[in-house]
């Protein structure tokens, strides 16, 4: 990190539900380590402390909805040396990305009694896809530990190494029987990315895929075993069309399936 | 325990293919028998001697190996269906323990665990001190039930870890201290092939006591010195003739249960001159590449190895897990890039691995027939269907030339 004193860090938000920040503030002993690893110079919803930058690692959480945020995370690009987006919002536009497979002006009429007071984009989508981040932190939350493993990869001076395998990779580490193979449960878990502890499974819950895709996700293949287990078509592309469904591996399996807006 | 020279011996067949030997022409040993109580008093008597005891039990829809207090943690009249991507467990008419086939653990799970710390560094007062010992004494596994084509995993894997100059020694303090009361399989699963890969469903080698369950208990036989005294403990008694009968009946059935009979002969060199095959590609557009079969396979044994740091940079740690040839960032090499980019190019390494490389490498092949890979795929790929396809368009060369490269 940068010369003199301790590493800078700063957590912004965007549109999201701040659970990924929440896994920062409830990381408990860790949370000392951190503060005394780093100065937290910019953390809205831990302090009122707040320094312009500019900031050696910056933690973004949510994905860009309105024009401002466009602007801002421009500007906290700038600040930053070293920028980490987090959470499912921020990597892949999150759950509120489902509008744009949709007529946002329609759902906002639908909605809103006021929709021209709405300052919205289109489209939700990730902090990556406006500006260069170093590193993406998938999962809706985050996962705490994998969080805090990048922060002191980083801190330590390393490149963190996040496995890109996918769900089941870890499900079969842990013992768990597959939900998918035993009882017919459709789940996403072979294309998902790992990094949640294959939480779902562990309580035999089929994984919705909230870490968004795996590195190269055969998902088409996937949704033709859904076929086989009973769904629909359309059933087996609701199962990608939940939190991640605007990463572009889901997106390309879903334009796929449905018409091409 | 088995002593370990003896399950590696530099001069083992290439294969295991090999005639039930009859046990009445065997040695002097006698042939014993435990009804149900002297059953669990074996177990207990294990336990007595310090060993951690692992056993099939059930948990998830699926049988398990996990630790086992006594008989009422064995599953009880449970029974097996086992299909490509499909498996389900079903009530059987009788109480036997062992009347299932395997579920997706073997010894492979606690021999070579799927996550492991290898080393701490910590830096006290600013020194480095590098601690490569393991977490306390290596615990000593006494296997209950293990069928042959999982003892045939073990005796493979210790070619793996133990075979040549480098010695896996977290593997070898395990594998040292084991006990294996394995179990003649009288049930095989639909999805079973050892009787094709030689390797079950008769126990032959690497085994302490040696059961096959019939009607009102256990045919056991001695495999061990240590095996012989267990079965004293536990007032296991001389077997009968029809005892032993009906022990040789019941595996004699199990064999010829066993319908898929895959045609091996000659498959590695129809797999190493079929690298171009386009059937490589066709399986490639079903695989998920999820490594499920890797993971369930009890003789794979790719892991990565991983170092992660404390916040306060005052202690890291290196452990290493179960990975899998199915991952494209496992194949990455230095500079970054993958060799093998295509999901077709990692199905091709695996399976090629599996029936042709294993055996130059380890002088055995790598696949035990125990079907695991068919049965816990998710896309529901029959590895026997992948083999034949390839076989019965032997020669077929793909246009891409990307697949022309050798996989040796």
């Amino acid at each position: 990190m940068s010369g003199g004193g301790r590493p800078r860090l700063a957590v912004f938000k965007l549109a999201s539900c701040d659970g990924c920040q929440l896994q920062l503030l409830d990381a408990e002993e860790a949370l000392l380590d951190l503060a005394g690893a780093v100065d937290i110079v910019h953390f809205p919803e831990a302090t009122s402390r707040s320094e312009a930058g500019p900031y050696d690692v910056t933690l973004i959480e949510g994905s860009v909805s309105t024009p401002s945020q466009l602007d801002e995370v421009r500007e906290i690009r700038e600040r930053s040396r070293f920028l980490v987006t987090m959470g499912a919002c921020a990597t892949s536009g999150g759950v509120q990305a489902l509008r744009n497979w949709a007529d946002a002006g329609e759902l906002a009429r639908a909605v809103y009694p006021s929709p021209e007071l709405l300052r919205s984009l289109e489209t939700s989508t990730a902090v990556s896809d406006h500006v260069r981040v170093d590193l993406e932190l998938p999962g809706c939350p985050v996962d705490r530990g994998q969080l805090l493993g990048a922060l002191a990869a980083l801190l330590a001076g390393t490149v963190p190494r996040l496995s890109s395998a996918p769900v089941c990779a870890e499900c079969k580490r842990r013992g768990y029987a597959c939900v998918m193979v035993v009882r017919g449960e459709p789940c996403l878990g072979p294309v998902t990315r790992t990094g949640c502890g294959a939480l779902c499974p562990a309580f035999g819950r089929a994984c919705y895929g909230c870490f968004g895709p795996s590195r190269t996700p055969n998902v088409a293949s996937l949704l033709d075993r859904f076929a086989v287990l009973g769904l629909t078509r359309d059933e087996a592309a609701r199962k990608l069309r939940l939190i991640t469904s605007w990463s572009p591996e889901f997106r390309a399996a879903l334009r796929e399936e449905v018409p091409a807006r | 325990m088995v002593p370990l020279a003896s399950c590696r011996k530099a001069g083992e067949p290439a294969t295991f293919l090999r005639e039930h030997r009859e046990r009445k022409s065997e040695g002097t040993e006698p042939v014993r028998f435990m009804d149900r109580p002297a059953f669990g008093r074996l177990l207990a008597e294990l336990a007595r001697r310090g060993y951690a005891v692992i056993g099939p039990t059930l948990r998830g829809g699926a049988i398990v190996l996990d630790h086992v207090e006594g008989l009422e943690d064995l599953p009880r009249g449970l029974g097996s269906r086992h299909g490509p991507g499909v498996y389900s467990l079903l009530r059987r008419d009788d109480d036997r323990l062992f009347g299932q086939a395997p579920g997706p653990d073997s010894a492979k799970r606690f021999l070579f665990p799927p996550r492991e710390r290898l080393a701490t560094v910590s830096r006290p007062g600013g020194r480095l001190t590098v601690d490569r010992a393991a977490d306390g004494e290596p615990p000593r596994y006494a296997f209950v039930g293990l069928r042959a084509c999982d003892l045939q995993a073990v005796l493979i894997q210790d070619r793996v870890f133990l075979g040549g100059p480098y010695r896996d020694e977290p593997y070898e303090a395990r594998r040292d201290g084991a006990f294996f009361l394995a179990a003649n399989c009288t049930d095989p699963g639909q999805t079973c092939f050892c009787t094709s890969t030689g390797t079950g469903p008769w126990c032959r080698a690497g085994f302490d006591v040696a059961v096959t369950e019939i009607d009102g208990g256990m045919v056991a036989e001695v495999g061990t010195a240590e095996g012989r005294e267990v079965l004293d403990a536990a007032g296991a008694r001389e077997a009968s003739p029809d005892e032993i009968a009906a022990s040789d009946r019941a595996v004699r059935q199990a064999a010829d249960r066993i319908d898929r009979r895959p045609d091996l002969r000659g498959i590695g060199e129809v797999l190493y001159r079929n690298a171009g095959n386009p059937v490589w590609d066709e399986i490639a557009e079903r695989c998920l590449a999820c490594g499920n079969c890797t993971a369930v396979c009890p003789t794979c044994f790719c892991h990565d190895v991983v170092d992660t740091a404390s916040i306060t940079g005052q202690e890291a740690e290196r452990s290493r897990e179960w990975a899998s040839c199915f991952s494209e960032e496992f194949t990455h090499v230095a500079g970054g890039s993958p060799i093998r980019a295509s999901g077709a190019s990692r199905y091709r390494q695996w399976l090629t691995h599996k029936f042709a490389s294993w055996r130059d490498q380890f002088g055995v092949p790598g696949c035990v027939g125990c079907g695991r890979c068919v049965t816990w795929c998710p896309a529901g790929i029959d590895i026997l269907e992948v083999l034949a396809a390839i076989r019965a368009r032997d020669g077929e060369r793909d246009h891409d030339e990307r697949h022309r490269t050798a996989v040796r």
